[in-house]
């Protein structure tokens, strides 16, 4: 079993950025000691890469050709694309491992046909989530997107499938990867209503989430996510791709909607992993 | 309906430096390259976020030139609402205003 690592993690351009505009400065504290915790779990597992499974903002992946999945498949990387002033992270090289990448991908395709990419900027999706779980930007990173922006949108049994063939993917490897899929849960970013929350969805969908009801999770229709949880709510594949790449139930070790200026219900949670594939 | 040129201008000034140095020598000389309507066009000259706002360009791709333009963050959330109050409800996308112009940015520190 080459999977250490199963995780999810909130994203936001404002979680640096707008660090200094957060009124409930203990509660932003207690996130940030939850983020570096995470970073902690997934040293500690020796990881030798971590994929991330984020949900990106037209930094790559454009109308023009949008695939439902993408894995990074580059020696390097370079990021934020945002002004590293408004991001609050400095522009640099990220590694990536395309041998791994190749690897990865060709056992994915075994069940999904995933794209994949040889060039690949990241934006805030997977840029914030580097910051706070690899800051000195030494892991090897494996890009992965999964199209949560441009409808149409790959179905949530799909995003299922995909995580699965994540893992068996990672299983067939020698190397440990730890996994995460960062997204949002309800939210409404980039429009007037950002800060808006729906804490009740939230906390039901992570109370399944952790459970891992993958019934309950994959009923979800595009139209209640929508009207519920807002365009931002469409991340949640991310957040499936990662419960199913588990295997195993999840323990949820942070949540607030307290802090709206960061646009999203912070999250951190992580996964068992479980070779228990009876779903 | 260029929405998808008008997105996509943005979607290329976004991640490309020399798009952007060459937009701000030179904003037509960018511009010529895409098919738009007047009003896009006049949106993208102006830097008018309300107008690109209600013609449906999606927010992760528009709060970007908005951070191009110098533009702070409570003032672009405003923009946007302003919008709402001169042009009229978003007219495509999935980006549209739920909220009836309330704002949810409960650390708005601006003085």
């Amino acid at each position: 079993m080459s999977l250490v690592y199963a995780g999810v993690l909130s994203h936001g351009p404002g979680l640096v950025g707008r660090a200094h505009l957060v009124k409930n400065t203990q509660k932003r504290d207690e996130f940030y000691a939850a983020l570096d915790q995470q970073r902690q779990e997934i040293e500690s597992t020796g990881a030798e890469a971590l994929m991330v499974v984020a949900a990106e903002h037209f930094a790559n992946f454009f109308m023009n050709n949008m695939p439902a999945y993408c894995v990074g498949i580059a020696d390097s990387y370079e990021g934020p694309i945002e002004d590293p002033k408004w991001l609050g992270i400095e522009r640099r090289k990220i590694p990536g491992n395309p041998d791994l990448s190749r690897r990865l991908v060709t056992e994915i395709m075994q069940s999904i046909d995933v794209a994949y990419s040889e060039e690949w900027k990241f934006d805030h999706g997977i840029m914030i989530p580097l910051h706070f779980l690899t800051p000195q930007y030494d892991l090897p990173i494996i890009p992965v997107n999964i199209n949560c922006q441009g409808p149409p949108l790959t179905p949530l049994h799909r995003a299922w499938a995909f995580g699965e063939a994540i893992r068996r993917a990672c299983d067939s490897v020698p190397e440990k990867i730890a996994v995460v899929g960062t997204g949002g849960i309800s939210h409404w970013p980039a429009t007037p209503d950002s800060g808006k929350i729906n804490e009740p969805w939230d906390r039901r969908f992570l109370d399944q989430l952790m459970n891992r009801n993958k019934q309950a999770l994959l009923t979800y229709t595009n139209e209640e996510i929508y009207r519920d949880a807002g365009q931002g709510g469409f991340e949640i594949r991310t957040y499936i791709a990662a419960a199913a790449a588990a295997g195993g139930p999840g323990t949820l070790k942070f949540y607030t909607a307290e802090l709206p200026i960061f646009a999203v219900g912070c999250t951190v949670a992580s996964f068992e992993i479980s070779s228990d594939k009876q779903d | 309906m260029s929405l998808y040129n008008l997105q996509k201008f943005l979607y290329v000034l976004n991640r490309d430096p020399a798009a952007q140095e060459s937009f701000r020598k030179s904003p037509a000389t960018l511009l010529d390259q895409y098919e738009l309507t007047p009003e896009e066009r006049g949106a993208l000259e102006q830097g008018d976020i309300g107008l690109l706002y209600v013609l449906g360009v999606n927010g992760q791709i528009m709060m970007h030139f908005a951070a191009f333009l110098g533009i702070e963050w409570f003032d672009y959330l405003d923009l946007m609402r302003k919008g709402i109050e001169k042009y009229g409800p978003v007219r495509a996308g999935i980006y549209a205003m739920t909220g009836a112009g309330k704002s949810f940015a409960e650390e708005d520190n601006r003085k």
